[in-house]
């Protein structure tokens, strides 16, 4: 699949990625949107701490782990409903954790001593960056159901996003760790263990003794799941590679955001992640951009003719502007213009670099054009999903 | 002590180095940190990378890189007075375990360092350019998560006098630094929220960064407004929309997002003023421009004297 809209057509899964801030959870959601309305496909978008106003936009009240379907009538589209359906799920860590934990044990016993370990929910939280694993475990289960025939995964942002990618390796490497083995070792002569070793007399001086075996008796427990969890993370890693999956990157031309994109579509050849598309989101139309400037041109010799403040002046007599009022509202015009001019260019520069970028790793650039609204009802995410263009 | 968080891109860095510019200027010795050894806090002061061990890069600033090994090394020459200390290899590898299998302890030889560097009165001022909203608050409470998990041993005594100082809101304070965009403004509000009734840390400021002006002002609006419609309906000569005809197409995403500021900001300053926060807003810096710092930092100056 090399192109965005034959992905959201035939794919079954697509992961997005991209920094913080870009609108990568209503980019996913407007593909989501989009496949559904006009694609007719059964969509399930996954994503994580949604906004109020998008999760609004879908007409959903209460958003959490549970999958729930969007109204078709917030997606009809020119008064025909879609055929297709779309279905949205807010990633829940813990509760995903507790289910994933219910999954694996071996019986009832273990689970109910792992689920209420003091140190569960820390160490759960710490040492396979959980949220970046339970968003990989989350995708896994909806791409094995028959429900969706798509299912869109919006990425948790995490400071580093090859942390979601690498998670059910990390996850792997985990059972397979020294560490681990080193505190599941000795479970009956413990407390001899480790008074007899320099290593964990230290640990013990610092931590004391109490906490080490908490932790310790966590750990045994946890470890009569490896099996479980590594078979997980392999059909996870393999799914992430299947031919119908598609991983998306969204970005702003900024050059924060993008720096993050590109470093980003480097980790994803490495690891051999099929990357389809970068959509470049809230992008100025270049077409625009020139009229601006050649409007601004017309302006600067025009501010001094009579005629024209003349005719300012008669476009607003209903307001009864002053002379001073005219030529500080035309003056506003052209220079604010001028700064969202030049940032405009700075980014189409920006544009065309990342262009050459995507075509070394054969990905497509797509572009989504700016709009200033913030998206307030569902039919306004099938029109951005709709404004998504190859650039 | 001053914790500066945010979500990322916000310009947490930027607001650090701005502010500890700022307090040096204003004769205050100050020590400035990096907790995440990314690199951006030197390269936003432009100076060569930092160290554990603190320098002075301007006169009276003094910057540092936080690494929780050197941390720990530290701790145990001064705390633990442990002869085997020297037997047992590298400290890697015992914080490795230690930090991997205990939560907060990572987080706690982090703020243990700058609490001590508070305690012995080493400088007026430390601010720390901190983890972004979403971990703030296992880093600057580590103290307090760490002695309810913890029940003996040299950390969980220590862990008395740190809690002291952070939840001191004479000494110690959080700074929120925010864009006025939907997201970063509701992470802000959740934060105050989780701050104020989970933990005893004082908040000490809200920030609004990246704040965008508006086209026109006061009596100047419905001129605008007015011309804006007439353009719209094409009731103008073709003179005039030659020339303002697209410089308003394009003004409008500004200013359709100066709008969500606006609502976003009020939003903000609401929930900061019924906590009794301060709340400050600086507008946006072209971010292509050659020293961002040295802007804030006249900015900064301006509005605090």
């Amino acid at each position: 699949m090399n192109n965005l809209h034959e992905v959201l057509r035939n794919g079954r899964l697509i992961v997005v990625c991209g920094s913080g801030g870009v609108g990568k959870t209503t980019m996913s959601a407007a593909l989501g949107a989009y496949a559904a309305t006009l694609h007719n496909r059964r969509v399930l978008v996954l994503t994580v701490d949604p906004a109020r106003r998008l999760a609004d936009a879908l007409g959903l009240e209460s958003f959490g782990n549970a999958v729930v379907e969007i109204d078709s009538l917030a997606l009809t589209r020119d008064g025909r409903p879609p055929a297709g359906k779309m279905f949205a799920a807010m990633i829940d860590t813990k509760a995903s954790w507790d289910e994933l934990i219910s999954r694996c044990a071996p019986n009832d016993e273990v689970r109910d001593k792992v689920l209420s370990n003091k140190l569960y929910r820390n160490l759960t939280e710490r040492f396979v960056h959980s949220h970046d694993y339970i968003a990989m475990e989350r995708l896994f289960e909806a791409q094995q159901s028959q429900d969706y025939d798509l299912v869109i995964v919006d990425t948790p942002p995490s400071r580093n996003a090859l942390d979601v990618l690498d998670a059910p390796r990390r996850m792997k490497e985990f059972f397979a760790s020294r560490l681990l083995k080193l505190l599941t070792s000795q479970t009956q002569s413990r407390l001899f263990s480790i008074a007899s070793k320099p290593f964990f007399l230290v640990a013990d001086r610092i931590l004391g003794a109490r906490f080490l075996s908490d932790i310790t008796e966590f750990f045994g427990l946890f470890r009569t799941m490896e099996a479980g969890f590594v078979a997980r993370a392999n059909a996870v890693e393999a799914v992430l590679k299947q031919r119908d999956t598609s991983f998306v990157v969204v970005t702003t031309l900024e050059s924060a955001p993008l720096h993050e994109a590109e470093f980003l579509i480097d980790a994803l050849q490495e690891r051999d992640f099929p990357l389809t598309a970068v959509i470049a989101n809230r992008v100025t139309p270049g077409e625009l951009i020139g009229r601006v400037d050649d409007a601004l041109q017309v302006l600067e010799s025009s501010i001094q003719d009579p005629s024209f403040v003349q005719s300012v002046v008669a476009a607003t007599q209903a307001v009864d502007p002053s002379a001073q009022q005219i030529s500080r509202v035309i003056n506003a015009i052209s220079r604010k213009s001028a700064v969202v001019v030049k940032q405009a260019k700075t980014e189409q520069v920006a544009l065309v670099s990342l262009q050459g970028r995507c075509a070394k790793a054969n990905a497509q650039v797509c572009i989504s054009p700016i709009s200033g609204g913030e998206i307030t009802h569902a039919t306004a995410l099938v029109a951005l999903g709709e404004s998504v263009h190859p650039a | 002590m001053l914790f500066v968080t945010g979500k990322g891109g916000a310009g947490k860095t930027t607001f650090s180095s701005a502010l500890a510019r700022y307090a040096a200027a204003q004769g205050k010795k100050t020590l400035v940190v990096e907790m995440d050894d990314k690199g951006a806090l030197a390269r936003a002061l432009q100076v060569d990378d930092l160290q554990f061990v603190a320098r002075e890069v301007e006169p009276n600033l003094f910057a540092m890189a936080m690494n929780t090994e050197d941390s720990l090394r530290e701790y145990i020459r001064l705390f633990v007075r442990n002869p085997l200390v020297s037997t047992i290899g590298p400290l890697a590898k015992i914080l490795d375990f230690v930090a991997n299998a205990a939560p907060g302890v990572k987080e706690i030889l982090a703020v243990g360092k700058l609490c001590w560097e508070v305690r012995e009165r080493n400088y007026d001022l430390v601010i720390v350019d901190a983890e972004a909203t979403g971990h703030i608050v296992a880093q600057v409470d580590a103290p307090s998560i760490l002695s309810n998990l913890v029940q003996v041993g040299v950390i969980r005594e220590q862990t008395k006098w740190m809690q002291e100082m952070l939840h001191d809101k004479s000494t110690t304070g959080v700074v929120v630094v925010t864009t006025p965009e939907e997201m970063p403004v509701l992470e802000t509000v959740q934060l105050l929220d989780t701050l104020q009734n989970t933990t005893k840390v004082g908040v000490a400021a809200v920030v609004a960064n990246r704040v965008h002006e508006d086209v026109v002002l006061g009596v100047d609006i419905p001129v605008f407004n007015e011309l804006q419609n007439a353009v719209r309906k094409k009731k103008v000569s073709p003179a005039v929309a030659d020339a303002l005809a697209s410089p308003l197409e394009i003004l409008e995403i500004a200013i359709d997002r100066r709008k969500n500021e606006v609502s976003n900001l009020e939003q903000l300053v609401s929930r900061s003023r019924s906590s009794g926060v301060m709340f400050m807003s600086v507008m946006d810096i072209d971010a292509s421009s050659h020293n961002v710092v040295e802007q804030l930092t006249s900015v900064l100056t301006e509005e605090l004297q």
